[in-house]
């Protein structure tokens, strides 16, 4: 729990509602935005971060609203380029805590540049992409990460489009954070919110979430008690991949192959599985692409939410900073006369 | 034997060669010594956008031009008084620019039959033989057999001697004008400290240029340039973007904030991205960004963590960041854009100079979206433009641009350059928590209608920014139409409201009224300037006001007009400040355009101004 001296000088203790602004919210109800809203401001109360040193920053859409319901510092800026403005936000400021909002629209259409250079700098922040597979503020157009064949307004006859995968794709800018969780499941995104916040460098977080307006039960299949089970692979380091109702299956390696396997059976035991490890690039990839409807045989991979990757890589700002502190030491603090006059100069007398 | 010097009041000098051939070296060196002689000096260099076009054809000719004198300069001048001409395609694109009867050097080994076909000579026509060079003072030298012998033995290839041959000319120039080897030795000895074959073969073919005249008869004609009248104080020379570089720096040290360039390559701004880089000891952090976008964005939001944001671009970078000018303008906060303007539209005339984006600059963006631009009239007057528009970003929370062009941004000439020491700090102040605990109003406004600079990390101060419409005030998110009305006009006022803190216009030269007024902007400070100071030695009622200020205007600007009968605007352009000041001030002014790339030139100017002016 926090401490922060408030305008008396009294310290006082901070809960999620001192995240919260006095704005209305104004997404639609039922919308899965309002659930990520509630675990931002759990866990940053819980990991008892200071308003003032949190800054908010997002693009343009729906998801990216939400800088204006924390009670913390917070820009919404353009379509696409918040990663841009919170790059130079940390190289003036690297103590800040700063929190990139953005969805499958803004980051991965409009933004798709910015969202590869961010990674690859690897800034000391956090992004967490609200993935809806719509665009739902411009009323329902398909969306990069839609499926193919979707109608909507912009493709009644169905969407010629191949999808993105976000993972997939995160792991291809060498994201030293890769990470899933969902809306409806509050308490794995607050362990994943909580190890992003932890990670020294860019935490990519893909959120599913749904939109109960123009896409309602795009995840249903992942979120709903009845399936869930079978669909979702949830990754816990140092864990052999099960799921299933009772953890009756598992996911094993052949080769380079993952396959499904029936621990009922008497051909393979918990032994046998690929033990999840979030060190391990080649196997995250692996699992990036476990992108396959569950549900489309017995056999189909199940969907990862948790953490498939993580890594330490010294951040963009820190190597800044240490390169110019560095060129300061051997250098000594630039003399400005010496820099107006130049290297050779002379004298009207 | 060597004659007398003869002495001259000032000369225009022409090197022209293939791009490989070193001409902006060999220019920017004759330039160095030329400066170091006390004359007053204007440069241009010409170069094509293609870095290695084709070796000896027409668009692979590269050039640097030079007018010094010992009489005040404005610019690179008009037609030159010698010509050197590297090879066949030099002499091809640049003879019609040479003066009657003036001198033209070529250099023999580039008018082969090779050389010839590439700059479109007929072969059985050799220019060197025929009648094209009639009239000119012509020395043929063979350059590239006369660096050969010069450097003898060496370990180094013919293709590495070959490139000593701009040495070779750079010597004869030298001894030409009465100059000694001092600065180029120094130079060279520095560069290739650590080459030594490579210095060796340099020295060898500066002396034996410089040596031409006591064996080749037609060389002995040497001349000398006396000092000019210049303005007492400490001089360097200067280029218009390592003017901004210096004034960015200075800025930033004066405003006591750490100067953040967020910048991606394009001709002709780079060179501030390059520049700024050097300087990490005074703080300054450069951010090469991933596109234009990226690179305003940056330097948002690191003028939003408290630092002086910067951007430099040229037009196509402009066009690309006009929506997060935008939103700078929404947000009220401090931002400099750097605009050096090139040949447009499109991808345009990359290394040609035009004036062509103050419209754009004006004008570009979604909404009413006002903004202050400053200009830089000269490589000179960079330093303090620049300072100009980082105090104005600050001091009034608002984005400004600050334009250039490629003409000032390559050119050079004397800069008097000031103490750091001598110059006001400039005030600067974060918004702080009130003592009475009151709520913080992100948009209350000062006597300026500038809004508190509040930034993240300060306790107190939690509040919201975004491009949406601000409320007035609490800066709360509000559609409601008579606060939008409110917020376009307060947004605009306060931008106008910036006239009320940047100087008078002032008279550059000449008449303060009469017949004419050449009112200019940006690069045509030295046409507009020398051909003002002609007219009025002459005796013609005419006057020249050169603005830095291009919004808001000057106070004065109006009043100041109307004290001429006619009000002349050149650009280089179609017309676009002509229509801003039409529009302003429903004043007649008549425009004078060229858009051919280059510089206006003094003679066409001033026979346009004579057209108009009372010879009664």
């Amino acid at each position: 729990m926090a401490i922060e001296s408030n305008p008396t000088g009294i310290p006082y203790t901070l809960k999620a509602k001192d995240f919260a602004t006095d704005q209305d919210v104004r997404w639609c109800p039922g919308c899965g935005d309002y659930s990520i809203l509630k675990q931002v401001q759990t866990t940053l109360a819980d990991l008892g971060k200071l308003p003032h040193e949190t800054v908010f920053v997002s693009g343009i859409g729906c998801s990216s609203r939400f800088p204006y319901y924390m009670e913390t510092y917070g820009m919404h800026s353009i379509h696409g380029r918040a990663p841009a403005f919170a790059s130079g936000l940390k190289i003036a400021n690297p103590n800040l805590s700063v929190w990139v909002i953005t969805g499958d629209g803004d980051a991965l259409s409009i933004g798709g540049n910015h969202f590869m250079h961010l990674l690859r700098r690897n800034f000391d922040l956090n992004i967490l992409l609200f993935n809806n597979q719509i665009y739902g503020l411009t009323k329902g157009q398909y969306s990069p990460t839609s499926e193919e064949h979707k109608k909507t307004p912009s493709t009644p006859f169905g969407s010629i489009d191949h999808p993105v995968n976000p993972i997939a794709l995160a792991l291809g800018c060498d994201a030293t954070f890769v990470a899933r969780t969902m809306d409806r499941d509050p308490k794995h995104m607050k362990d994943v919110l909580q190890q992003a916040d932890a990670h020294r460098g860019t935490s990519f977080i893909e959120v599913y979430q749904n939109c109960n307006i123009f896409n309602d039960g795009a995840f249903e299949i992942f979120t709903e008690k009845d399936t869930k089970a079978d669909t979702t692979l949830i990754l816990e380091q140092g864990q052999p991949l099960v799921f299933g109702k009772s953890g009756e299956k598992g996911v094993r390696l052949d080769g380079f192959t993952p396959q499904v396997v029936d621990l009922t059976a008497d051909e393979f035991t918990k032994a046998d599985l690929w033990v999840h490890d979030n060190a391990d690039h080649v196997k995250a990839g692996i699992l990036a692409r476990f992108f396959d409807n569950p549900t489309a045989s017995p056999d189909s991979l199940p969907r990862p939410f948790g953490v498939f990757y993580r890594t330490g890589r010294p951040s963009y700002e820190a190597q800044l900073h240490e390169q110019l502190d560095a060129i300061m030491g051997s250098m000594g603090e630039g003399d400005l006369d010496k820099l107006i006059a130049g290297g050779s100069t002379w004298q009207i007398n | 034997m060597v004659t007398q010097a003869q002495e001259k009041k000032s000369v225009i000098i022409k090197f022209a060669g293939d791009s490989g051939d070193g001409m902006q070296l060999t220019g920017g060196l004759f330039t160095d010594d030329t400066a170091f002689t006390g004359s007053d000096l204007s440069t241009f260099p010409d170069f094509p956008a293609e870095i290695r076009a084709p070796i000896g054809t027409l668009a692979g000719v590269s050039g640097f031009q030079l007018h010094f004198g010992s009489q005040r300069i404005f610019t690179p001048g008009d037609r030159f008084d010698v010509l050197v001409a590297m090879n066949a395609a030099a002499l091809k694109s640049n003879l019609k620019m040479v003066k009657k009867g003036g001198t033209v050097i070529v250099s023999e080994d580039g008018f082969d039959s090779k050389n010839l076909r590439l700059a479109k000579y007929d072969e059985t026509q050799n220019p060197l033989e025929n009648n094209t060079l009639e009239g000119y003072e012509v020395m043929k030298i063979p350059v590239t057999k006369m660096t050969r012998e010069s450097i003898g033995d060496s370990t180094l290839g013919t293709k590495e001697r070959d490139r000593c041959k701009n040495m070779f000319v750079l010597g004869f120039l030298l001894w030409r004008y009465s100059r000694t080897l001092d600065t180029t030795l120094k130079f060279l000895n520095a560069k290739f400290k650590n080459k030594p074959d490579i210095l060796d073969a340099n020295i060898k073919a500066l002396q034996a240029g410089y040596n031409l005249a006591d064996t080749v008869e037609f060389a002995s004609d040497r001349y000398t340039v006396a000092p000019a009248e210049l303005e007492k104080g400490s001089y360097r020379s200067i280029n218009g973007n390592d003017g901004i570089v210096l004034g960015l720096v200075v800025a930033s040290k004066k405003l006591g904030l750490p100067l953040f360039y967020g910048s991606y390559p394009i001709t002709p701004a780079s060179s501030i991205l390059h520049g700024l880089s050097k300087h990490k000891n005074f703080g300054v952090r450069t951010f090469q960004a991933e596109d234009e976008i990226a690179a305003i964005a940056s330097a948002i939001g690191a003028s939003y963590g408290g630092n002086l944001g910067v951007t430099g671009t040229s037009g196509p970078g402009l066009a690309l960041k006009g929506e997060a000018m935008g939103l700078a303008v929404m947000l009220e906060m401090p931002l400099v854009v750097i605009d050096v303007q090139r040949g447009g539209p499109s991808t345009g005339l990359p290394t040609k100079t035009e004036q062509s984006d103050l419209l754009q600059a004006m004008y570009g963006r979604n909404g009413e979206c006002p903004l202050p631009i400053v200009s830089c009239s000269r490589p000179s007057d960079c330093f303090e433009a620049a300072m100009e528009a980082c105090r104005i970003a600050v001091q009034h929370m608002t984005p400004v641009v600050l334009l250039s062009d490629g003409y000032i941004a390559n050119g050079a000439e004397p800069w008097k350059y000031p103490k750091a020491s001598d110059m006001p700090e400039m005030k600067v102040e974060f918004a702080k928590q009130s003592e009475d605990g009151s709520q913080f109003m992100p948009y209350q406004r000062d006597e300026k209608l500038a809004r508190p600079w509040a930034i993240p990390g300060t306790p107190g101060l939690l509040h919201r920014i975004g491009g949406i419409e601000k409320e007035d005030v609490t800066g709360n998110i509000s559609y409601d139409p008579a606060n939008h009305e409110h917020m376009v006009k307060t947004r605009e006022r306060k931008v106008e409201m910036i006239a009320d803190y940047i100087p008078a216009q002032k008279i550059e030269s000449g008449h303060e009224s009469g017949d004419v007024l050449l009112l200019g902007w940006g690069s045509t400070y030295g046409v507009c300037e020398s051909v003002t100071r002609s007219l009025a030695e002459q005796g013609f009622k005419v006057g020249h006001a050169h603005l830095r200020y291009l919004r808001p205007f000057p106070a004065n600007l109006e009043t100041m007009m109307r004290g001429f009968k006619t009000v002349v605007i050149p650009e280089i352009n179609n017309g676009q400040l002509v229509k801003i000041i039409r529009d302003k001030f429903l004043l007649p002014a008549v425009p004078f355009n060229k858009i051919q790339g280059t510089p206006i030139a003094h003679e066409e100017l001033f026979e346009f101004v004579l057209n108009l002016v009372d010879k009664g």
